[in-house]
């Protein structure tokens, strides 16, 4: 049932975790265990969402991305920004002075994500209505979503619309144009500056793709650090200056919560942040809802603009580019050399690439692919959370008394690891107290552990 | 394998929870998404057929290899014309219950369209016992 190496782009730095379990306690799919003194990942799992990224108090969480000096490895070097990039920055900084700063910083094109709306919206809504069982369609746009519902929802890939998200269609667009200019493939690098590890997950790991046009990533928060500081110290009066946005409201406000839902025909709904749509989808499993056309689920509150590598406040991020689109002025040409021409001369060849491939489950939840051997460790499962506190106190290293249970019965645990029923063996003199020091270690570390003894000479 | 749910009468925000925890608990076992829609649909429309009509009801649960069934037994005003009741479209639903968006009168007759049996056996004035089977081997 599918492949279980997947390409994660969130890492945990052994040298630096501190093994603390916040992470443990905020995955929402159980992802994260701790087991000497570190947390560990679950990369079946793990859906790259990010909440373990934003809440390590030590930075040991880390999203691995592509050294910025890889750009120089192509003649052409297209920096494919998003519109929060843009959003990141105090109002009175311009589009054109960040563009044109990209250029000066080595990008020799500038290309917005977000040009790929209008294609993509088009063909959504070009899409035939659905059979009654596959209503509603999902969005494919936020990939931690996908993945989630891969492996949390099995029942619902086949809701899932199987349209690139305006992203594979700039780069596809870029590609084209690049050819077009009888410029090599090898030639051409694309870099998307991302406002999360999900998207670079996607990237390297494409669902229903044999591979992505994107040649590497680079994180939002570093490109903004050396843009800004940039910005700061010189006025750009001497670059060329790229002309600003010609992004259409609907494009600039695409990546935002409600940037989707209402511009598709039908009933359609708008969902952020992912233990809301984790809750929803629950709902919707049951079919407890019907006659919903459409639902844009978006991973992370505020959406992109709410984003694990985001520097600006979210709310200000997505006030920034609803400004923007009352100020919106059309300019349809750039200006600077070497421009890309309007996404429209390649609708065609857009259109025609823009699917993706059916999307299969890779169901986390499962005990067993054998049905009987299943029911058996369910048994197994449910006698031993019988025998659980049920606190959820998470000192036996896993989030919660029932993933422990799960982990026992696929071997990766132990009973023992439970503190209630160390104290209760302790007392029958079934485990000695040496015995019961050494488990504590072995999950937590030998630091965490002996503080007390440590710290007061005792 | 066995497991036993209760259901209030009237209280719609807890209708769906044996639903929930038998979709869970199918995951688990790894049965086909497609079949884990079919038991939950037909046994969320159930649980809220006995919340909109019945006092109380108490479901049933066997899981093995071959089949999941099914039986919900409430206590409650039965069905007085059951043919009737298994129409598309026929409701007895009050309005205060249409309003919350349930009573279509799609109840049993979804639960049908769900399940590879059904038997529907009821006595005016006492209550109603649901069974159904799903087949997970064609």
């Amino acid at each position: 049932m599918g492949n279980t190496n997947f390409h994660h782009a969130l890492k945990i730095r052994e040298d630096l975790c501190i093994g603390c379990s916040h992470c443990m306690n905020v995955c929402p799919t159980e992802a994260i265990r701790v087991k000497n003194g570190k947390s560990v990942l679950f990369g079946d799992r793990c859906v790259d969402c990010g909440e373990c990224f934003r809440v390590c108090p030590v930075s040991a969480i880390i999203i691995d991305h592509d050294d910025f000096n890889n750009i120089f490895d192509y003649k052409y070097r297209v920096a494919l920004v998003p519109a929060v990039f843009t959003g990141q920055f105090p109002v009175d900084i311009s589009l054109r002075q960040i563009f044109s700063v990209l250029i000066d910083i080595g990008f020799t094109h500038v290309y917005e994500v977000e040009n790929g709306v209008e294609i993509l919206l088009e063909a959504i809504n070009e899409t035939s209505t659905p059979q009654p069982e596959k209503k509603p369609l999902i969005s494919s746009f936020c990939p931690a979503i996908v993945r989630l519902i891969q492996v949390k929802f099995p029942a619902l890939v086949d809701n899932i619309l199987l349209l690139k998200p305006p992203l594979d269609i700039s780069a596809l667009h870029i590609r084209k144009e690049m050819e077009e200019k009888g410029i090599p493939a090898e030639e051409t690098g694309i870099f998307y500056v991302t406002p999360c590890a999900a998207k670079i997950a996607a990237i390297k790991d494409p669902v229903g793709e044999a591979a992505s046009a994107i040649t590497g990533v680079i994180n939002m928060d570093i490109l903004f650090n050396r843009v800004y500081r940039q910005v700061k110290q010189k006025n750009n009066h001497t670059c060329a200056l790229p002309s600003g946005s010609k992004l259409s409201n609907v494009a600039m406000c695409w990546s935002l919560t409600n940037g989707e839902a209402p511009h598709v025909k039908g009933r359609s709904l708008a969902i952020d942040e992912i233990k809301n749509v984790i809750e929803f989808l629950e709902r919707l499993e049951n079919d407890e809802f019907s006659d919903i056309d459409f639902l844009e689920l978006r991973a992370c509150d505020e959406s992109c603009a709410g984003g694990v590598l985001t520097i600006s406040n979210r709310f200000l991020a997505a006030e920034r580019l609803r400004n923007h689109v009352e100020n919106f002025q059309p300019n349809p040409e750039l200006q600077y050399p070497d421009s890309l021409r309007s996404i429209y001369q390649n609708s065609e060849y857009l259109q025609e690439n823009i699917s993706i491939e059916k999307v299969y489950p890779r169901s986390i939840l499962k005990l067993d692919d054998n049905m009987a051997e299943a029911m058996k460790k369910m048994e197994r499962v449910n006698r031993i959370m019988q025998l659980l506190p049920m606190v959820d106190c998470g000192i036996c290293g896993a989030p919660s008394c029932q993933a422990l249970a799960q982990d026992i019965v696929q071997g990766l645990g132990n009973i023992k690891h439970c503190i209630f029923i160390q104290k209760i063996l302790e007392q029958k003199g079934e485990l000695n107290l040496e015995d019961s020091v050494k488990i504590m270690q072995d999950i937590w570390g030998y630091g965490k552990t002996n503080k007390y003894r440590d710290l007061k000479g005792i | 394998m066995h497991f036993e749910f209760n259901i209030e009468g009237g209280n719609f925000s807890k209708a769906g929870t044996a639903s929930s925890q038998l979709k869970k608990i199918l995951k688990q076992l790894n049965v086909d998404p497609k079949v884990i829609k079919r038991v939950v649909v037909a046994l969320y429309e159930a649980e809220v057929n006995v919340v909109a009509h019945a006092y109380t009801g108490q479901i049933f649960i066997d899981i093995d290899t071959n089949k999941i069934e099914i039986k919900l037994v409430d206590e409650g005003p039965g069905i007085p014309n059951i043919e009737l009741a298994m129409q598309q479209g026929y409701s007895t639903a009050s309005p205060a219950v249409r309003e919350m968006g349930f009573g279509a009168g799609m109840g049993l007759p979804n639960i049908k369209n769900n399940t590879d049996e059904l038997h529907v056996a009821s006595e005016v004035g006492k209550g109603t016992t649901v069974k159904m089977a799903i087949f997970l081997i064609s």
